[in-house]
């Protein structure tokens, strides 16, 4: 099986460990991931914030390169980077006037015929074989913690439900852990504020974590680059705010999988995170 | 565009600009306030959602003004939860980001934006130039443009021990491309 693959710059740099498992997971369940050439930003939470017209040319050169190359799904792991593109995706979709527009400032024809999933909905699809390649159940209580990014706005994203999403927990009971009935699962974490609004984060992103340890979990599974910097590289603020010392490991959804996988954790970017995450498998010999 | 605070003309009105920017139509806001309910920064907010949409729907110049010199309208983070939950599908965060521009191109922005624009702008010239996000120029450009040197410089040692801090940019080939794409956005200038 191939898809269009589309890493986006958090997976470059502060979240490579994101690209890391995805890679390995794909690899190891026979998905091949063909790179979108020369890609380009897709503008994340910036360009929509200082022009419109910006904030559709720059996920419309990605898709009309993705175009070019062939390519009829494009996977984007980076629940930002997913976003910016099927919103791009669905304005054009509806305004044949604004394709015409966009292609002329992107120089490249635009089509729109290339169709963008995200990382849930293609590990969703290989159930069967994650399944037989999950030997190592993670025996683990987790949060499954989705965001705003995957499920909003649904007349975009057109994504699992909006309210209390599923996917990300039947993929975490697929790899043997249980997945936690928890309030935080669609909470904003604070985002793009990392850097400007530390104190909103730290207020935003301390409850998510405190409500998971409050549910029980040992873990979070995350599937975006900026969920998991501000849940894991934000933590000392979280923890200074809620006076508290929570230091449940933060993963993504491919690391946990991997794990389940029996895949290396080097391999899978474990020790790349600022909270220790020593979750082996259960069955590896566990660590508390 | 005239960038009078008094515009004459309906089609003029702020709402007549928004409504035609977004395809948005504010008169469906019925004001239940949902939006602002689900809202995770609305208690940060010196006007909230609901009430921004309130002050733009009549069209008035002075009520305009107030929505566009809000600190309000910069701390909307497009989580989209208002959108989703409103009743009458409204797409709040559309609004929130024309309102933005216009507050940047009327001059009106409330002081306290500086720094949220300063990281935007950063992170925009940072793509402008080499075609994807450079993380270490960002944070220098941003330092620069906001004069919080020293905030966060305990973090780069920890990203850069754990290789999460590439040292050089990705350069890549369609730079001019992306610059004129810029151009003809932005405006800014290749």
């Amino acid at each position: 099986m191939r898809i269009g693959y589309y890493p986006g710059c958090s997976l470059l740099g502060s979240s490579r460990e994101f690209d890391e498992s995805t890679r390995a997971v794909a690899e190891a369940i026979g998905l091949e991931l063909v790179t979108v050439p020369d890609w380009n930003c897709c503008g994340a939470s910036s360009a929509h914030v200082l022009d419109h017209q910006l904030s559709l040319a720059l996920p419309a050169r990605i898709l009309a390169l993705a175009e070019a190359a062939g390519l009829t799904e494009l996977l984007a792991p980076c629940a930002a980077c997913y976003n910016r593109l099927c919103s791009a995706r669905t304005e054009l979709e509806a305004d044949p006037a604004a394709r015409e527009a966009i292609s002329r400032i992107i120089e490249l024809p635009y089509q729109g015929r290339v169709k963008v999933v995200n990382i849930l909905e293609v590990l969703d699809r290989c159930q069967d074989r994650l399944k037989a390649k999950a030997t190592a159940p993670l025996g683990r209580k987790v949060a499954c913690y989705y965001g705003c990014l995957l499920v909003r706005p649904p007349r975009v994203v057109a994504f699992d439900r909006p309210e209390d999403p599923m996917s990300m927990d039947r993929l975490m009971v697929l790899a043997g852990a249980e997945p936690l009935a928890w309030n935080h699962k669609t909470e904003c974490c604070g985002a793009a504020f990392s850097v400007t609004r530390t104190d909103l984060v730290a207020r935003m992103s301390g409850r998510i974590v405190a409500g998971a340890a409050k549910a029980g979990a040992e873990a979070i599974v995350v599937a975006c680059p900026m969920c998991h910097s501000n849940l894991d590289m934000r933590r000392p603020e979280c923890n200074a705010l809620l006076q508290a010392d929570h230091q449940l490991p933060v993963l993504f959804i491919t690391q946990a999988l991997g794990l389940a996988m029996g895949l290396d954790p080097v391999r899978l970017g474990l020790q790349r995170h600022m909270v220790p995450a020593l979750l082996q498998p259960a069955a590896a010999g566990a660590k508390a | 565009m005239t960038g009078s605070p008094h515009p004459s003309a309906p089609s003029e009105t702020l709402k007549a600009k928004v409504e035609q920017a977004t395809g948005v139509k504010l008169n469906h806001c019925y004001q239940c306030g949902k939006c602002t309910a689900g809202c995770p920064v609305a208690q940060d907010m010196d006007l909230t959602s609901c009430q921004i949409l309130r002050l733009v729907q009549f069209g008035d110049p002075a009520w305009d003004r107030q929505a566009l010199q809000s600190e309000g309208i910069w701390l909307c983070l497009a989580c989209e939860t208002c959108s989703t939950r409103c009743p009458q599908e409204v797409a709040v965060p559309k609004v929130m980001d024309f309102l933005r521009a216009e507050a940047v191109r009327r001059d009106l922005a409330h002081p306290r934006s500086r720094d949220i624009l300063a990281f935007h702008r950063a992170f925009m010239d940072s793509v402008r130039a080499t075609g994807r996000l450079y993380e270490i120029g960002l944070v220098a450009d941003y330092k620069v443009r906001s004069r919080h040197f020293l905030k966060d410089v305990m973090l780069a040692p920890r990203m850069l021990v754990r290789g999460k801090l590439p040292l050089l940019p990705h350069l890549i080939k369609g730079r001019d491309a992306m610059k004129r794409i810029f151009q003809r956005t932005l405006g800014v200038k290749p």
